[in-house]
């Protein structure tokens, strides 16, 4: 065990991985000599050679074609796409080839390629470097979708994306890489060093695709979150003393339902909490799904808390930012009495 | 003229009514261009790029570097793929014709293009064809009655009902699965190659597109990573002249090659006459050793004609002359490999229409066959239950529930 924060987590996978599987290779822009603009594959290059850490020309469709063919022809890709905000150039590679070559080909072929990418705001990265597309990606059919809150949620879900037979768009929430964030960008900044996940196996371990996490047992109140926002939203309820109960939804596609409704049916109310736009965000989905199978149980509407149908704007990152206090008045709202 | 900026707007030289016009096509003779070793710099492949490789001459006799000296047996199977290839086609057009299949596409004209490409690479060679090189499925062996199943999405589909006809795939065979988007195959088959250096193989890779997707950023990308890493991939652009209704010109080919796009990513350009056989081969064969070799990729430009309208859901004579493909000066890629193996005296007019019969009524055979699995509206049928696998490895529990209730709206009791 190793105290990391998740840059450290995420190294040390593809290290574990490359270390382990000579198939495994890791490609993208600034991966290679620099270690990446985030230093996520720091010293990869200089370990295991130029030939299975990449440099890639900036173009990230390219980074998504080549992959696909270096699948096809029985190697295991992680490609980083820099900021998740970059994608859309390959949006047309994962949805019509990635994500489709297994069902278009009756299962002759497959591409089980990883794509990381840092996602969310919080950096003062304005509209082009704070995105959350998740729901762009949880709406195509064949290509699962993680987002990690924690270092050791990080590696152990990146590992179990690489061993995957399926390919994987793994989102980064780049605001948590050093430390989890509360909420308040006044507070100093904090660390994972002190953490308890922020402790992580130094050798190979799966965090499984597909379960969500419940990170916190509550009675008052299910909230369904993921990624930066499991933080922000634990912090909000503890500091208005709300017992809730906390769901770590981690993995987007496939989406472990069952814990979801779960915890719905046992609290009787539901806030959803994501950083992506609300208007057709993936909450609307998790929001669709609990009132299919929990409405019987339910002692008040559903709430969604997300960022404003807004570009993500550089100055008012704030104010766009779906923090303590909308989540608190979202919980305020459910738990009025009828 | 007022000395100002305009909007220049490409024009096909014939619509319908008109005199067709390939002045434009230029040309070199046969056994005119010099051939550099296929380890030659860039610049030593210059005139490649906008000259025209052709063997075959108009005497049909074979001349030049360029001549590959294939043996005429090899030759005859070289006629016979291309035949097949073109007496499979006119069939499938027919029962299309009949509402048996939904849709087809022909490659009438360019069944060089593919056939002499994939006679000249070695058999695991792994190949990223586009919808139009149905002659690579009959030269690596899939067998006519699994391309006619796929046709039917019948019992025997290797697509299971999920993909629009002619989309195929041959994974034994090595031969990637053809998607419907176009170019996207380009940069795939790169990242291919790119993995066959990274492991020590001297496998190559192939892929073809039409001139009229060389405008899509796939293209550029799969030039650059190819130009980048040398990887050891040949990207063929078969510019046919017309894709749908849009003439070569709005692709970009009024003022240079395709070839020529080469060279500016540090790639060889080479400009081949497509209706050659000969021509093809050694070209592609030139080029898969130089991707052997360690030498890096090679663009091909295959200058061809698309006889047949884009798909049978297409009518080519309400954008272009009707009288195009008798004027097109390359000629047709069949007729011209046969009159070269009757000047060599190792073919004639009997043999030719021997082989025609024989290759009818495999084609009839084939078919009979592929009916006896079904078609898309006549039984036997796929249960439709397959279209819930292959999402994911496995079935994901959303899909479980959904097969589920497809199970109950197709069975309430």
């Amino acid at each position: 065990m190793s105290q990391m924060n998740m840059i450290q987590a995420l190294n040390s996978a593809m290290d574990v991985a490359l270390g382990s599987d000579p198939s495994v290779v890791v490609l993208g822009e600034d991966v290679g000599y620099f270690g990446g603009v985030f230093r996520v594959t720091d010293g990869l290059q200089r370990k295991y050679g130029e030939h299975r850490v990449l440099d890639t020309p900036i173009a990230e469709g390219g980074i998504i074609a080549v992959s696909i063919g270096m699948a096809v022809n029985g190697l295991k890709p992680v490609a980083e796409i820099q900021f998740v905000d970059y994608i859309y150039p390959g949006y047309d590679q994962i949805v019509s080839e990635l994500a489709r070559l297994r069902y278009r080909s009756a299962g002759a072929f497959s591409a089980p390629v990883v794509i990381r990418s840092p996602c969310g705001g919080g950096i003062r990265g304005g509209q082009t470097h704070s995105q959350s597309p998740e729901a762009l990606f949880a709406h195509v059919c064949g290509i699962q979708v993680v987002i990690p809150s924690n270092p050791y949620d990080a590696k152990g879900l990146l590992l179990a994306a690489i061993d995957s037979p399926d390919p994987v768009l793994f989102l980064e929430p780049k605001r948590i890489y050093n430390g989890p964030f509360y909420g308040d960008p006044t507070q100093s900044a904090q660390s994972w060093s002190r953490h308890p996940l922020g402790e992580v196996p130094d050798g190979h371990y799966h965090v499984p695709i597909g379960v969500a996490k419940r990170v916190r047992v509550g009675h008052e109140v299910s909230i369904i979150s993921y990624g930066t926002m499991v933080h922000v939203a634990q912090a909000a309820a503890e500091a208005m003393g709300v017992d809730a109960d906390i769901i770590d939804v981690r993995s987007i596609v496939p989406l472990d339902v069952a814990t979801i409704v779960d915890s719905v049916n046992r609290t009787g109310r539901c806030v959803i909490v994501h950083e992506a736009t609300r208007f057709a965000g993936f909450g609307a989905e998790i929001a669709a799904l609990v009132q299919e199978k929990c409405f019987w149980n339910l002692n008040a509407p559903i709430e969604r808390v997300g960022g404003f149908d807004t570009p993500y704007p550089h100055a008012f990152e704030w104010e766009y930012f779906p923090g303590p206090k909308r989540i608190q008045a979202a919980l305020t709202r459910v738990l009025e009495p009828k | 003229m007022a000395n100002r900026s305009r909007l220049h707007v490409p024009h096909a030289p014939a619509r319908p009514g008109e005199t067709p016009d390939f002045s434009y096509v230029r040309l070199s003779a046969a056994g005119a261009l010099a051939k550099p070793d296929c380890t030659a710099s860039l610049d030593a492949c210059a005139e490649l790029s906008e000259g025209l490789i052709r063997v075959l001459g108009d005497d049909h006799h074979a001349v030049g570097a360029w001549n590959p000296s294939v043996e005429a047996h090899e030759l005859q199977v070289g006629l016979r793929t291309m035949l097949l290839t073109r007496l499979f086609d006119d069939r499938m057009v027919a029962v299309q014709r009949q509402g048996r299949i939904s849709f087809y596409v022909k490659s009438t004209g360019e069944e060089a293009v593919a056939v002499a490409a994939g006679m000249a690479l070695k058999n695991d060679d792994f190949l990223f064809p586009s919808y139009r090189q149905q002659g690579l499925q009959l030269v690596r062996g899939t067998k006519l009655v699994d391309l006619m199943c796929q046709l039917l999405s019948n019992t025997n589909d290797m697509c299971k009902g999920r993909q629009l006809p002619v989309l195929y795939h041959n994974a034994a065979a090595h031969l990637f699965s053809i998607s419907g988007n176009l170019a996207t195959q380009f940069p795939q088959a790169v990242g291919y190659a790119m993995a066959c250096a990274i492991k020590g193989e001297d496998r190559v890779a192939a892929s073809w597109i039409g001139e009229g997707s060389s405008a899509e950023a796939d293209f550029h990308q799969a030039l650059v990573f190819a130009g980048v890493y040398r990887a050891p991939v040949i990207l063929k652009v078969v510019n046919n002249q017309w894709a749908i209704s849009t003439f070569q010109g709005t692709a970009g080919g009024e003022q240079r090659s395709f070839a020529a796009r080469g060279p500016g990513f540090g790639i060889p350009g080479l400009r081949v006459d497509g209706n050659d056989f000969l021509a093809v081969y050694a070209a592609t064969q030139w080029a898969a050793e130089r991707a052997r070799r360690g030498h890096g990729a090679t663009l091909m430009e295959l200058v061809t004609y698309r006889v047949s309208g884009h798909s049978t859901s297409d009518d080519p004579s309400r954008y272009r002359s009707k009288d195009e493909p008798s004027a097109w000066p390359l000629g047709d890629p069949i007729e011209r490999l046969k009159q070269h193996l009757m000047t060599m005296g190792v073919w004639s007019e009997a043999q030719h229409q021997a082989l025609v019969a024989e290759l009818e009524a495999e084609v009839a055979a084939a078919w009979t066959e592929a009916l006896r699995y079904g078609a898309l509206n006549e039984g036997p049928q796929l249960n439709p239950e397959l279209m819930f696998e292959d999402v994911f490895h496995a079935l994901p529990p959303l899909l479980q529930e959904q097969r589920a209730q497809w199970q109950q709206e197709r069975d309430p009791s």
